[in-house]
Order: structure tokens, then C-alpha cells, then sequence
């Protein structure tokens, strides 16, 4: 089949579909490549480089394939050969008139921006690769309007303090963000309602301000954020407001899949900052986190604060973006051409090519069913299949947890077996079974906390105290009959050698455990 | 005061000091400090059993058979524990286990010549007055039972762990059938025992419990000798207690439980990483169902050179290594330490993932890698490396094959599917050390041989590791 990588429509676009790099990595997949000329111009990516990647430089909407970054033009829609696929990032759940557009055609649309949040999509996630690019880019624009170093220095002029950074939300995006600032050198402070997000921000050397709330934030099943409460949004003002006026740069982030994004940055806010101090607004398109944000555009506030709205950030590093943006595509096309024959396949079996079709052939998909995503915690405690597994197996293969209803059966009646067992024993041996059962309950928690590289150490120190059982023969040895001794005698060799060498062996192998 | 409560003190010492030296190996750290709490609580503990022999009175042949039968036992144990290599340690452990399970027998037997021989002799006679007789019966029938099941056991697992015979399950027609058919008659035979305590009886539920633990380890596979291992620790203490019962010794239930419940929550954590039920291991047979799945096409393999492998690792950042079985057989591990220390000194970053069930013991590949002087701190387990597949540039399997099976996550239909695995085909290039292309021990194939980003690299992985080292 042939891919056509056309030039992009929509005014201020700067990337391209394929760059010479992902052409030859579509032909190796069995596909011709037709570039419209000029494409790559603007991420400089000449023609010459195409064509020496194996692409032939013509008309792409003749293609049977058409890869684009942004939703086809009507007209290009309307130029387009029937049963042609269209992928690119064509926001389906935000633009349902260019889902009805696309429907009316006999066309196939695939939205690579839908690609669902599991491990293994991740190689095709373009919302991911656009947004680390964002967040980067993000600094270097507020580095372009502040006024001051990002760096602390001593200088011989004297004393420079580091520029404080905070980053609202720590997604892919965000977290590109503090590295990008820590690196320049500033103090980089960043929020989430997800807690499990601190040790991200803390490996890339921002420190993470934990909004003290009584509601129990988590992990969405889809792994975005989803809207807090009103509690937890009451008491993340309160720390905004407390936190901003002493930031130099706020870079925000705050994105709900599906809705507006959530005004975090109210216009009070913005007021106290110093003058000079800059805003990055990420959400700008989708309504923006800060009062007073204009979609791309850069705004003043009336204290001489500058807000950035710009909606293009991925698009100044059109070359890079250009460059994930065709490996996430030449990544989807190979899970689409099982073949390596150039022939493209929708298996609606599989979820990421389920999940991404809006339309095929003329008949609509969108929206497709739900997707659980493996950033979901196990239940602490639930004891069944562990969290990696149940998560990546495909749904309904992973062995039903035992409800919880039945496992209170299955303990009241063990319990109640216990109880019958203890009653009706002779008074003389409930000691006994009152130390038996404590110390299993015991041994249980004590082992639990073993370390898994220990477990043979473990093994051999369970082994070794087991031979107490060397106190039986001990205890029967030369009072009865000679037999009975003799017996003994040799249960005490066993016994012996058991803890001898037990405790022996033990100590050997642990004198081998070495730190770096 | 007396001896009694002496030794019923020091027993307690004994316990506390037992449970602290288990605690004391959570941690690399206090694991050291923790074996010589054992050390302390054992010698109080055969310093007040002692004592208290000696004072109930003990025959002259009895303190000569004592010190001789120590002295022997320390003898032979220690020289077992300095000799033994750390690769045959599933070997030693499983005969001490059976150690174990033989003493119990021989203590239970003891039990019944000293106390139901004799139904009117002294010993008897005070526990009817205690009202315990017809327990005692139980607890001797019992006590001989588990102790019998844990030495066959244990015998049969040392044997295959070292190869003197074949690892394979014994595969007998209707074996489930067999094993709850012993169960049964054993039940039967404690009733007729505690109704009547003869010898014919004894004699019977020993015959069967050494079949029984013959056959059910017998039909038990290699690979999961994990499970069978931690399962006989456990059994090994049940037994422990079983006899403290028998002889009213609280220390010998403190001891017996704590090591009871060791051997079953390590069982369980096998279990988990194998995603399969204690009850499935145990019924034995899991290579032989080997799916039909076998001769699907999965595309043609790779193959990859020494010397493309040491240009590899030379311009990694990060390696990961995943030992498995195959490198303790092959004895690589110090082939493999010495490829770590160099890579580590070009500033690579290497680390190890080790999956629950690799090797033939829990943490046996912690243990070899120890000894070959890796730091423990960059053996990392399952869960804590797995995420960090995606950043790596090179991954080397060594003799490893089940634990990295990308079926168990991607086919619903796979015998092994929903088992944790290590997630190595996330990373740039996956290379795998393997003597051929056969099946791994469940016998399923693996699509990762297959995939882009793998490559073999076949012979011996302990002749390969070593020409790497030369080419490196």
C-alpha cells in the first residue's frame, strides 16, 4: 500500500507526519511513500532527504494511506479516493463535526490522539511525546521573558538567587517541565492530586507540595487526573495562594480529559506575583488554568506579570516533534501490519487499534468501549494475583479474587472449627494449642517481612532451629527401655547435624551478601 | 524455683530468641545478627533440656549415646556446611529437611515404646490422670505421619535436585486418586489407634506415609522444586510440632509453628509467582500437559555473535541481567559477576532482576550471586526493576526462560498466562544465553525469541559469558 505524508494544512503548523528517519523505517515495513513537496520544509527536513529515504516526492491524497498531524481539511477530505485511512490526531471526543464529516465518507479515520494508556501503547502515545516537547519547550519560553537568571550564581558583583519554579501538574508534561527548569538551574516545586506522582517529581529534582486533604486522592482507571472534590479543591487554593506570590515562574499544566481545563490560578493570584514573574499557561487551548490567559497569545497582566498562552508549544521544535511524532505513527503501523507486507490491518481484537478508530469504512466506532489502564493500584491486602499481572493480562482472563463476602465465611466457619477443636480438647492441652496457634500467627508476620534475596538464609535458619526437635530425643533418651534410647540416640545424630550445619551454612552464605 | 521452671523459662528465652533471629533476616543488615539470636536460642535451649535430663535422671548408655550423638552430628554438619556449593544449597536443604521428618518419626515411635507399650506403665498411668492418654495416641499417630511424609519427601527432592535421578514427574494413572485415598486410610487407622493403640497400626501408617511422600514429590516437576522445597520446611515443622505435642514441650510448638508457617508463606509466594494454585503444584504433572500450541509459526529467530554482543554492552548505559536455573547449572555465575564488575567499571549501569521462582529455591539466585561477590544492592526483585525494562538498553537472559515468556502476558490462552513476568522485551535489544531452542520447563514456547529486539546467542552460557569476557 502507499502512505502519503501531505504538507499541513492549518495555518501556523510546522511539523510533518514522517520525517526521513520514519520513512525508511514505513518502507522496511513493506509500504511505498509518496511526500507532497515542501512537507518538511518548515521542521527542515528538505525533499532530497525524503527521497533519499526511499519516498517518491508527488500528490499524497492519491495514497491509500494518508498520515497527517492535524485533522484533514474538508477539501482534503472531499479530494480523498474512497476506502483511503486517514490517521492522525483528530481529536474525536473534542470535534464531533469532523466525526460526523468523516462518517458521511467511505473513508476509514483513525485518531492516533486516542491511543488507550496502557504499557503497551505507549510507544504510540503522541499526547505524550507532543506534551514532554510542550513542557520543555514551556521553560525555554518563560527563560525567554524573565528577566533573571534561572541559576543561582556568586558572583564577583555579587550574590544571584535561583529562580523559583512552580510547576501545577505533574503529567508528562509537567514532569518535562521540572527537569527542564531543575537543569537550568532553579527551584522547582510542583503539585498533582495524584500522591503517587511525589517520587516522580523527586527523581528529577523538584520537590513535591502535597495539598492536605482529607479525601483520598488516587489514580484514575484511565490514568489521567480526574476532578477533585470540592474539599481537596478548597485546600489546593489555600496552597496556591500561599505558594505563588514568592514563585518567579508558574508553569500550569492542568489537564481533565474531556472537560475545561480547571481554573487553578485565580486573577488574586496573578496579583500578588512580583512584577516581571511569568506564567506558562498549558491549558490555554482548552479554556486555561490561569485567569487571564488568552489562547495563543502572550498577555500582560496589570501588574507586569506576562502570561504565555501559547497553544503551539510542540510546534516551536518542529524538527523533534516531527521526529517522535512519525515513530509514534511508524509504531502504530507496526502493530497495523502484522504482515511486514505493507498491508494494513484493524483487528478490532485488539484494544489500541479498537480503542484509536473513529470510523471504519463509512461506518461510525467512535466511541469506543472503555479501556482499564494498569496504573490502577492492587488492592493492598486482597492477597489474589498480583497487581502486574491482573493489569496487563487481557480483561477476563485473571482468576476472580475471592468476594469478600465468602471469604468471611470461609474464616467464620475455620474459626468456628477452632473453636469446636479447643472446646472439646482436655483442659491439659489447651496451653499448648494456645502457644501453637499465637506462634503461627507470629511466624506468619515475622516471615512476611523477610527480604526476598534472604529467603535462602531463611530457609536454612528455619532448617537449623528445626532441629530442636533434638529436645525430643534428648528428653527421651536413657530413660526408658534401651531401645527407646538407642532410637533417641540416632534422632539426636539427625537432629544435630541439622542444626550444626544449619546455623553453619547460614552463617557462610551470609558473610557473602556484599554492598556495593 | 525449680529445674522445671528453670528450663520451662529458658524455653521461653529460647522462643523469643528464635523469633528475633527470623526477624533479624528482613534486612541484608541485621540478617548476620539475626542467625546468632538463632545460635543464642538454640544453645539456652539444649542447655536447659539438658539440665533437666540430668535431673529427671538418665541412664549411663543415655549420656554416652547423647555426647556421642552430638558430637557426631556437629561433626558431619559442619563439614557439610563448608564444603557444600552454593549451587547444590536446594540439595543440602532438602536433606536437612528430611533430617527433620526422619527425627520426628523416630521421636514419635519413642513416644509409642514409652508410653502405649507399656499401657500400665508409670508415664501411662499420669497421663490418664492428666486425661491426655487418648491424645497422646492421636499426637504419636500423627507426629510419625507428617514426620514419615517429610523424609520420603525430602529424600526423593534431594535426589532429583541433584540429578541422581530423573527430574521429571512420575506420571501414575489415577495419582490424585492414590494421595486422598492415603489421606483417607490415614484417618481411618488414628481412630482405630486411639481406640486401640497396637503396633499394626504404627506399623501401616508409617509404610503409608513413606509411600505417600515418595510418590507425591515424585510426581512433581523441576521446576517446581521452589514450592516442593518451601513446602517440606514447612511440613518439616508441622512435625517439629507434632512432637512438641507428643512430649507436652511448648518450645518444640513455638519452634515447629514458627517454622510451619515459614515454609507455608514462602510456599505461597512461589505459588504467586508462578500464578498458579498450592493445590495445582501439588497434584504434580505440569510439564506433561504440554499445550498443542507448539507448532504455531512465530517467525524465524535471530542469532547474534559474541563479538556483536561485547559491542552492545560496550555502548550501553544500562544492562539488565535475568539469571535463571540454567546459570546455576551451567556454574556462570562468577563469569557473570566478573562481566558486571567490568561493565560497572566503564560507568554501564548493570543490574540483576530476579524473578520469585528463578532457580530450584527461593532467593537461590541471590545466594549464587553472592557468592560471586555481586552487591546485593544492585540484585533487584521482580517488582522493584520491573518498570525500569523500558529505559534499558540491554537486557541479557541467562539460562532463563518462563520468567521472561511474554505469553504469560499477551495470550489469554497460554498455559502460563496471568504469571508474573519480568518485562524484558520493553528494553532497546534483549539477548538471550540458551543451548538450543527447546522449551523452557513448562514446556510452552516463547514469542520472545521471535520478537525484533531479541537475538540468541547460543552454547553454554558459562563458555559464552567467558568468550565475552575476552571480547569485552
Amino acid at each position: 500500500m502507499k502512505i502519503g505524508i501531505p504538507t499541513e494544512g492549518r495555518s501556523g503548523e510546522t511539523r510533518v507526519a514522517a520525517t526521513p528517519n520514519t520513512v525508511g523505517q514505513l518502507i522496511k515495513l513493506g509500504y511505498e511513500v509518496v511526500v507532497q513537496a515542501g512537507a518538511g520544509a518548515q521542521s527542515s527536513f528538505t525533499d532530497e532527504a525524503y527521497e533519499a529515504a526511499g519516498a517518491s516526492i508527488g500528490d499524497p491524497l492519491d495514497a491509500e494511506v494518508l498520515m497527517m498531524v492535524n485533522a484533514p481539511t474538508l477539501e482534503e477530505l472531499d479530494r480523498l479516493k474512497p476506502h483511503t485511512t486517514v490517521i492522525g490526531m483528530l481529536s474525536p471526543a473534542l470535534d464531533p463535526e469532523l466525526v460526523a464529516e468523516l462518517a458521511k465518507r467511505p473513508l476509514t479515520a483513525l485518531a492516533l490522539d486516542a491511543v488507550p494508556r496502557i504499557s503497551r501503547a505507549q510507544s504510540m502515545d503522541v499526547l505524550s511525546s507532543m506534551a514532554n516537547i510542550a513542557g520543555y519547550r514551556a521553560v525555554v519560553e518563560a527563560a525567554h521573558e524573565f528577566g533573571s537568571f534561572f541559576t543561582g550564581q556568586v558572583t564577583a558583583a555579587g550574590k544571584v538567587p535561583p529562580a523559583k519554579v512552580l510547576v501545577v501538574g505533574a503529567g508528562v508534561a509537567g514532569l518535562a517541565a521540572i527537569g527542564a527548569a531543575g537543569s537550568l538551574g532553579a527551584i522547582v516545586y510542583a503539585t498533582d492530586p495524584r500522591p503517587e506522582v511525589a517520587d516522580q517529581v523527586k527523581s528529577l529534582g523538584g520537590e513535591y507540595l502535597k495539598v492536605q486533604s482529607g479525601e483520598e486522592e488516587q489514580a484514575s482507571a484511565t490514568g489521567y487526573a480526574r476532578e477533585m472534590g470540592e474539599d481537596y479543591n478548597r485546600l489546593a487554593a489555600e496552597l496556591y495562594a500561599r505558594t505563588v506570590p514568592d514563585m518567579d515562574i508558574v508553569i500550569t499544566t492542568a489537564l481533565i480529559p474531556g472537560r475545561p481545563a480547571p481554573r487553578l490560578i485565580t486573577e488574586e493570584m496573578v496579583a500578588s506575583m512580583k512584577p516581571g514573574s511569568v506564567i506558562v499557561d498549558l491549558a490555554a487551548a482548552n479554556g486555561g488554568n490561569v485567569a487571564g490567559t488568552v489562547a495563543g497569545e502572550r498577555t500582560l497582566s496589570a501588574n507586569g506579570v506576562r502570561i504565555l498562552g501559547y497553544t503551539d508549544l510542540p510546534g516551536r521544535l518542529p524538527t523533534q516533534a516531527s521526529q517522535l511524532y512519525g515513530q509514534n505513527l511508524v509504531n502504530l503501523m507496526k502493530l497495523l501490519t502484522p504482515g511486514k507486507d505493507g498491508q494494513l490491518v484493524i483487528d478490532f481484537d485488539d484494544v489500541v487499534a479498537r480503542s484509536i478508530c473513529v470510523v471504519r469504512d463509512g461506518e461510525l466506532t467512535w466511541p469506543p468501549p472503555p479501556v482499564q489502564v494498569s496504573a490502577a493500584p492492587a488492592a493492598p491486602g486482597a492477597g489474589g494475583a498480583p497487581a502486574g499481572a491482573a493489569a496487563a493480562a487481557a480483561p477476563g482472563s485473571t482468576k476472580q479474587p475471592t468476594s469478600a463476602a465468602r471469604r468471611y465465611t470461609l474464616t467464620a466457619l475455620a474459626a468456628l472449627a477452632f473453636f469446636v477443636l479447643v472446646a472439646i480438647a482436655p483442659s491439659a492441652l489447651v496451653p499448648h494449642l494456645t502457644v501453637f496457634a499465637l506462634a503461627i500467627v507470629i511466624g506468619y508476620y515475622v516471615i512476611g517481612n523477610v527480604h526476598h534475596a534472604l529467603h535462602t538464609p531463611l530457609l536454612s535458619v528455619t532448617n537449623a532451629i528445626s532441629g530442636i526437635i533434638l529436645v525430643g530425643g534428648i528428653e527421651e533418651v536413657g530413660h526408658y527401655s534401651t531401645v527407646v534410647t538407642i532410637i533417641s540416640a540416632f534422632a539426636i545424630l539427625l537432629a544435630s547435624i541439622n542444626i550444626f550445619g544449619g546455623f553453619s551454612v547460614t552463617r557462610r552464605m551470609l558473610s557473602m551478601f556484599i554492598r556495593s | 524455683m525449680s529445674i522445671e521452671t528453670v528450663a520451662l523459662s529458658a524455653y521461653l528465652i529460647a522462643a523469643l530468641l528464635f523469633i528475633r533471629a527470623l526477624a533479624g533476616l528482613s534486612k541484608h543488615e541485621t540478617a548476620v545478627a539475626g542467625n546468632y539470636f538463632g545460635i543464642a536460642g538454640m544453645s539456652v535451649a539444649l542447655a536447659a533440656t539438658v539440665l533437666l535430663a540430668a535431673h529427671v535422671g538418665i541412664s549411663a548408655l543415655g549420656v554416652v549415646l547423647l555426647i556421642a550423638a552430638v558430637l557426631a552430628g556437629a561433626t558431619l554438619g559442619l563439614w557439610r556446611a563448608r564444603v557444600v556449593e552454593m549451587t547444590q544449597m536446594p540439595e543440602l536443604i532438602a536433606l536437612f529437611h528430611s533430617f527433620v521428618g526422619l527425627a520426628a518419626v523416630l521421636v514419635g515411635w519413642d513416644g509409642y515404646l514409652s508410653v502405649e507399650r507399656h499401657p500400665f506403665g508409670p508415664a501411662a498411668n499420669v497421663l490418664r490422670v492428666q486425661g491426655t492418654y487418648g491424645i497422646h495416641h492421636a499426637e504419636v499417630f500423627i507426629g510419625v505421619f507428617i514426620g514419615a511424609v517429610t523424609f520420603t519427601g525430602s529424600v526423593i527432592a534431594f535426589l532429583k535436585l541433584s540429578a541422581k535421578i530423573k527430574s521429571a514427574p512420575l506420571m501414575l494413572p489415577a495419582r490424585n486418586q492414590m494421595n486422598i485415598g492415603a489421606l483417607v486410610v490415614f484417618v481411618g487407622l488414628t481412630v482405630w489407634f486411639i481406640v486401640h493403640p497396637a503396633l499394626l497400626p504404627l506399623v501401616i501408617v508409617t509404610l503409608i506415609a513413606l509411600v505417600l511422600g515418595l510418590h507425591l514429590v515424585a510426581s512433581i516437576g523441576g521446576g517446581d522444586m521452589p514450592v516442593v522445597i518451601s513446602m517440606l520446611n514447612s511440613y518439616s515443622g508441622w512435625a517439629a510440632a507434632a512432637s512438641g505435642f507428643l512430649l507436652n514441650n511448648d518450645l518444640l510448638i513455638v519452634t515447629g509453628a514458627l517454622v510451619g508457617s515459614s515454609g507455608a508463606y514462602l510456599s505461597y509466594i512461589m505459588c504467586v509467582g508462578m500464578n498458579r494454585s498450592f493445590i495445582s503444584v501439588i497434584a504434580g504433572g505440569f510439564g506433561i500437559e504440554a499445550p498443542s500450541s507448539a507448532a504455531q509459526d512465530l517467525g524465524e529467530h535471530r542469532e547474534i555473535t559474541v563479538a556483536e554482543t561485547a559491542e552492545l554492552l560496550a555502548n550501553a548505559r544500562s544492562v539488565i541481567i535475568t539469571p535463571g536455573y540454567g546459570m546455576a547449572v551451567a556454574q556462570a555465575q562468577h563469569g557473570v559477576a566478573e562481566l558486571t564488575r567490568k561493565l560497572r567499571e566503564r560507568g554501564v549501569n548493570v543490574r540483576f532482576g530476579i524473578h520469585p521462582v528463578a532457580g530450584r529455591l527461593p532467593g537461590h539466585m541471590n545466594v549464587l550471586l553472592a557468592e560471586a561477590k555481586v552487591p546485593y544492592d544492585i540484585v533487584l526483585e521482580m517488582d522493584e526493576i520491573n518498570d525500569d525494562f523500558a529505559d534499558t538498553d540491554v537486557v541479557l537472559v541467562i539460562g532463563a526462560n518462563d520468567t521472561v515468556n511474554p505469553a504469560a502476558m499477551d495470550d489469554p490462552t497460554s498455559p502460563i498466562a496471568g504469571m508474573p513476568v519480568l518485562r524484558v522485551w520493553e528494553a532497546k535489544q534483549v539477548i538471550i544465553f540458551k543451548r538450543s531452542m527447546a522449551s523452557g520447563y513448562a514446556g510452552v514456547p516463547n514469542p520472545l525469541f521471535y520478537r525484533e529486539n531479541a537475538a540468541m546467542l547460543f552454547g553454554d552460557a558459562k563458555a559464552r559469558v567467558e568468550d565475552l569476557l575476552r571480547a569485552i
